[in-house]
């Protein structure tokens, strides 16, 4: 955490003049109102704060929070935010981007800068399809979806953006939904707190082009029993009545009902700080498993090197070693010899 | 009966220049002991070019032709331009080598063969059905066929090492060989494996003793009575060492960083042959330089972008076909005017093409490689210590007009090494660089009015916080803007920045005649046959000159008024003529090209003949 002691800023302080220009009713208005609501509270000055994005509507962000900002290009965010953060460690960098941008033409940055452990909070709105390019199937649209450019239904199985993060074992995975505030910013200060690359997965509706893509999450007669907030040190428990819980079978995940000779004992108790990622891949896979809740909440929290302190200690122990670059040295290295 | 065993008397023949190539199988280390050989000529203070020929194959086959690498070095009393034509000296470490090599060995030139690995098997290998060194084909040549493996060998027996690791030393009793035949010692070089080989002194002994082996065997046999002399030329003064292209390049952002002051962020991927820029720079921890190993080519100057966007002097290296990817992201760098230096070392294309072969047919990439408008300085190096200087000038460009530059270099420079002189501290150029810290009436693009460039405003500074992106900017304000109007006027604005960095480009002055017959024009690494060629002609009594452009965008000021003078204009290129081609369209003059695409340089006897046969018309 920096050191420095920011001002008390208030969510005005990190809204900007443009005019906000996504689809009235769309999820990525609920998002902005939540990370400006987050950033004061962070204690960090306004200008340490860099927002990344690719391209789409949720790349747009950049332009709407105050702080400094780069709308790069398709897919590229990672690695523009990774150069920044490697050069400049003290910088809070943090990525808008959407399930085209991050998973398919950015799909190979995105991996790379988790296994890298590069200290980037990323920001990943689902909303399984692509809206800036006016609805054609995405790399996290269902199997057999009917859109723009797949008539008939698609062909191919979408990524779990959990499961593929988890597969290139980023330290901090998590998921929240754009419309239960609350849990969304609680989800943000705990990715602003990690050290490494955090990768938040927030589900968003487009209302234009897959609407209710959520819907059985996010209504309040059918969420309850669809999704389980999982809370790091708590057994897995969900359900309006609390009555389900999650347990281990074998090397799968069970779910049981609470009562008739089954307790909370029986099931899993949430950690996030299991070494293992397999553990974190087994809960996310619970999406694709008919019956089984979504899990919210932070699935994964570890701590592993820090590719950008890694990069400086190097510098730092190489100077210490060598003694300063010297450029009349580096010049004359090797054989030399005089002509007179 | 004369029974002695004394070697007889030799003569020494002193010789103006000399031109020796290795040529052995991709295992036999032919690029080192070439190295060895230019590094102790290059302390002994000859002029040399080299240039170095293997191929893309890491381990073809041994024995076999695809397998074949080579390294040339033509060192002499004089100045030296090119690597040679043609070949004094040639050592064939198989019938391979010597069936891919000999056309280029000069008529009663030395041929050494190591007849160790002319067996039959060697032979099928090569595709040769009859050996060589039995059918009188090698008659011309005074050829010396020396059991190199077995010789090496028998000097090395007591030192206990198996056979594959004496065989490995074999190179160095050939290089032995030409250490005795050119009056070289060995110091250089045994100070070189003392420090290859600090933690296997054993290996370092079994070369030293193969190449005093070698040494000894032409001081012993009776084979050779002639040894060569080639005195040392006369270079300007000063302390040199010998230098690559990309060790140059590599040297000259250390300082280009060093004098703006900035730390220097290297966002790279793999490709030949530009890798050595990124195994140079990783070494270079203690000037605060960071390499970054990118997952691809677009993430290597995406992340140098970033880099350079929170206040880094960011480069990014790479070849042809890594340009072809980073062409979306240079097109950002435009927009957002970013500094940035993209290196690309040319190599034979089109697609993966000749990866080990150089070509200078990037220039329309260069110029013209991005969607849209985007107009980017390009600047070309014209020999291996060119290179360092023009990294340095890349870099001032970048900065002083807050604009990507491309720098291009090719193979050839890369891997080929001159003896450069090491300029003093002082001789080299301040780069002032100047952050944006003020808030007060701070907008993102609001131009300097001299350069055109925008304010550098780095995250971190308070009060500046902004937004930059890849949509069209509203002129002064940066802000997201669609109107027609807004947009015609940032193309131009782009344009003519770029077009006004002519206020920084030297008006050329013409080598050779300031005017007359023939002006030849080229670029990049053709100077030093273009530059050879022209001093024999000229010498033939007409009026040539050359201008050799280092900026290929924008063109010198004057560019146009010295094309004028002259009656006829030739534009040598390793390409299909595209140099030409720009000035064709800039200028309205007649040019001829010569263009030349094999994957080889120009040889000096080729652009005489060009040059010959414009005069007869």
């Amino acid at each position: 955490m920096s050191a420095t002691t920011a001002p008390a800023y208030t969510k005005k302080d990190f809204q900007t003049d443009q005019e906000v220009r996504w689809c009235p009713g769309c999820g990525d208005y609920a998002i902005l109102s939540a990370v400006q609501q987050v950033f004061p509270e962070l204690g960090i000055p306004r200008e340490k704060f860099v927002v990344v994005s690719g391209i789409g509507c949720s790349s747009r962000f950049p332009y709407y929070m105050n702080t400094f900002g780069f709308h790069t290009i398709h897919g590229r965010a990672p690695a523009v935010a990774t150069g920044i953060k490697i050069a400049r460690p003290d910088l809070d960098v943090w990525i808008a981007t959407g399930d085209g941008d991050a998973l398919s033409i950015g799909g190979n940055h995105t991996i790379h800068m988790l296994r890298r452990n590069v200290g980037i909070k990323v920001l990943l709105f689902n909303n399984k399809i692509y809206g800036l390019t006016k609805g054609q199937y995405s790399p996290t649209s269902e199997l057999g979806k009917k859109a723009k450019s797949t008539p008939y239904g698609s062909l191919d199985r979408p990524f779990n953006p959990l499961s593929l993060a988890l597969g290139a074992e980023a330290t901090f995975v998590a998921r929240s939904v754009d419309v239960f505030l609350p849990h969304l910013k609680a989800v943000l200060k705990k990715a602003a707190a990690h050290k490494g690359s955090a990768f938040v997965e927030i589900l968003q509706n487009c209302n234009i082009f897959n609407d209710g893509a959520w819907e059985n999450l996010t209504e309040k007669e059918l969420r309850d029993d669809h999704t389980i907030a999982v809370e790091h040190g708590q057994p897995l428990v969900f359900g309006k009545a609390k009555d389900k819980g999650i347990r281990m079978s074998g090397l799968e995940l069970e779910v049981v009902e609470l009562g008739k000779g089954t307790t909370e004992k029986d099931l899993i108790v949430h950690d996030e700080r299991h070494p293992n990622p397999a553990y974190a891949f087994l809960l996310s896979r619970m999406d694709a498993s008919p019956g089984f809740p979504t899990p919210l909440g932070v699935l994964r929290a570890v701590d592993a090197p820090i590719y950008e302190k890694q990069s400086a200690d190097q510098l730092a122990a190489v100077a210490a070693k060598k003694g300063k670059g010297d450029l009349a040295k580096l010049l004359r290295a090797g054989d030399t010899w005089e002509v007179r | 009966m004369a029974t002695t065993t004394a070697a007889p008397p030799r003569r020494k023949e002193t010789l103006e220049s000399a031109v020796i190539r290795f040529a052995g199988d991709s295992g036999d280390g032919m690029q080192i002991t070439g190295s060895q050989f230019t590094n102790t000529t290059a302390l002994f203070g000859n002029d040399i070019a080299t240039f170095p020929d293997f191929p893309a194959e890491i381990r073809a086959p041994a024995g076999t032709l695809p397998g074949v690498s080579g390294f040339q070095i033509h060192f002499g009393a004089k100045d030296i331009f090119t690597p040679g034509d043609s070949v004094d000296v040639l050592i064939a470490m198989n019938p391979a080598a010597l069936k891919m090599n000999l056309a280029d060995l000069k008529k009663g030139g030395i041929l050494v063969v190591n007849v160790d690995n002319f067996k039959e098997t060697d032979l099928k290998k090569a595709q040769v059905a009859v050996s060589p060194l039995e059918d009188r084909s090698l008659e011309g040549y005074r050829l010396f066929p020396v059991e190199l493996t077995k010789l090496t060998r028998a000097a090395l027996k007591d030192l206990g090492l198996d056979a594959k690791s004496m065989d490995r030393c074999k190179n160095f009793f050939a290089l032995g060989m030409c250490y005795w035949l050119y009056n070289r010692t060995l110091d250089a070089t045994h100070r070189w494996l003392d420090e290859k080989f600090g933690a296997k002194p054993v290996l370092a002994e079994a070369n030293k003793l193969a190449m005093k082996a070698g040494f000894a065997y032409c001081e012993a046999t009776e084979a050779f009575q002639v040894t060569y002399e080639v005195p040392p030329a006369k270079l300007a003064p000063g302390v040199y060492r010998n230098l690559s292209g990309n060790t140059a390049l590599a040297m000259g952002f250390v300082v280009a960083a060093q004098k703006a002051k900035l730390p220097l962020f290297q966002g790279s991927y793999p490709i030949t042959p530009a890798s050595d820029i990124l195994h140079e720079l990783s070494m270079y921890k203690e000037f605060g330089v960071v390499t970054f190993q990118a997952e691809d080519e677009i993430a290597a100057i995406t992340s140098a972008i970033g880099a350079a966007y929170t206040g880094s002097l960011a480069i990014t290296t790479t070849s042809g076909p890594g340009m072809a990817l980073k062409g979306e992201a240079l097109g950002l760098a435009t927009m957002v005017e970013l500094p940035l230096v993209v290196v690309d070392i040319q190599r034979g294309g089109p697609s993966t093409g000749l990866p080990t072969k150089t070509e200078q047919a990037d220039l329309f990439q260069a110029l013209f490689g991005r969607n849209s408008e985007a107009p980017v300085p390009v600047l070309a190096a014209s020999t291996p210590g060119d290179c360092f200087w023009v990294a340095l000038e890349a870099s001032r460009i970048a900065l002083k007009y807050m604009v990507p530059v491309i720098l291009l270099s090719d193979g050839y420079l890369a891997n080929g090494a001159e003896p450069w002189r090491i300029p003093e501290i002082s001789e080299l150029p301040e780069i002032p660089v100047t952050f944006r810290t003020e808030p007060a009436g701070f907008r993102p693009y609001e131009r300097e009015p001299h350069t055109l460039a925008r304010p550098w405003a780095v995250p971190g500074t308070p009060g500046l916080e902004h937004r930059i992106g890849g949509l069209e900017k509203q002129d002064v304000t940066g802000n997201v803007n669609y109107e027609p109007l807004n947009h015609e006027r940032m193309v131009q604005l782009r344009a003519q920045k770029v077009a006004g960095i002519v206020q920084d480009v030297p008006d050329v002055v013409p080598a050779g005649d300031p005017d007359g017959a023939l002006l030849i024009v080229g670029w990049g690494s053709t100077y030093g046959a273009i530059t050879a060629a022209l001093r024999s002609q000229r010498a033939t009594g007409h009026r040539i000159g050359h201008v050799h452009l280092r900026h290929l965008n924008p063109l010198p000021g004057n560019l146009g008024e010295v094309l004028k003078r002259y009656k006829r204009v030739l534009v040598p290129e390793l390409n299909m003529g595209q140099l030409v081609w720009l000035l064709r369209a800039r200028y309205l003059v007649d040019a001829v090209s010569y263009p030349k695409v094999q994957g080889k340089p120009f040889m000096q006897a080729e652009l005489e003949a060009k040059i010959q046969s414009l005069r007869a018309h």
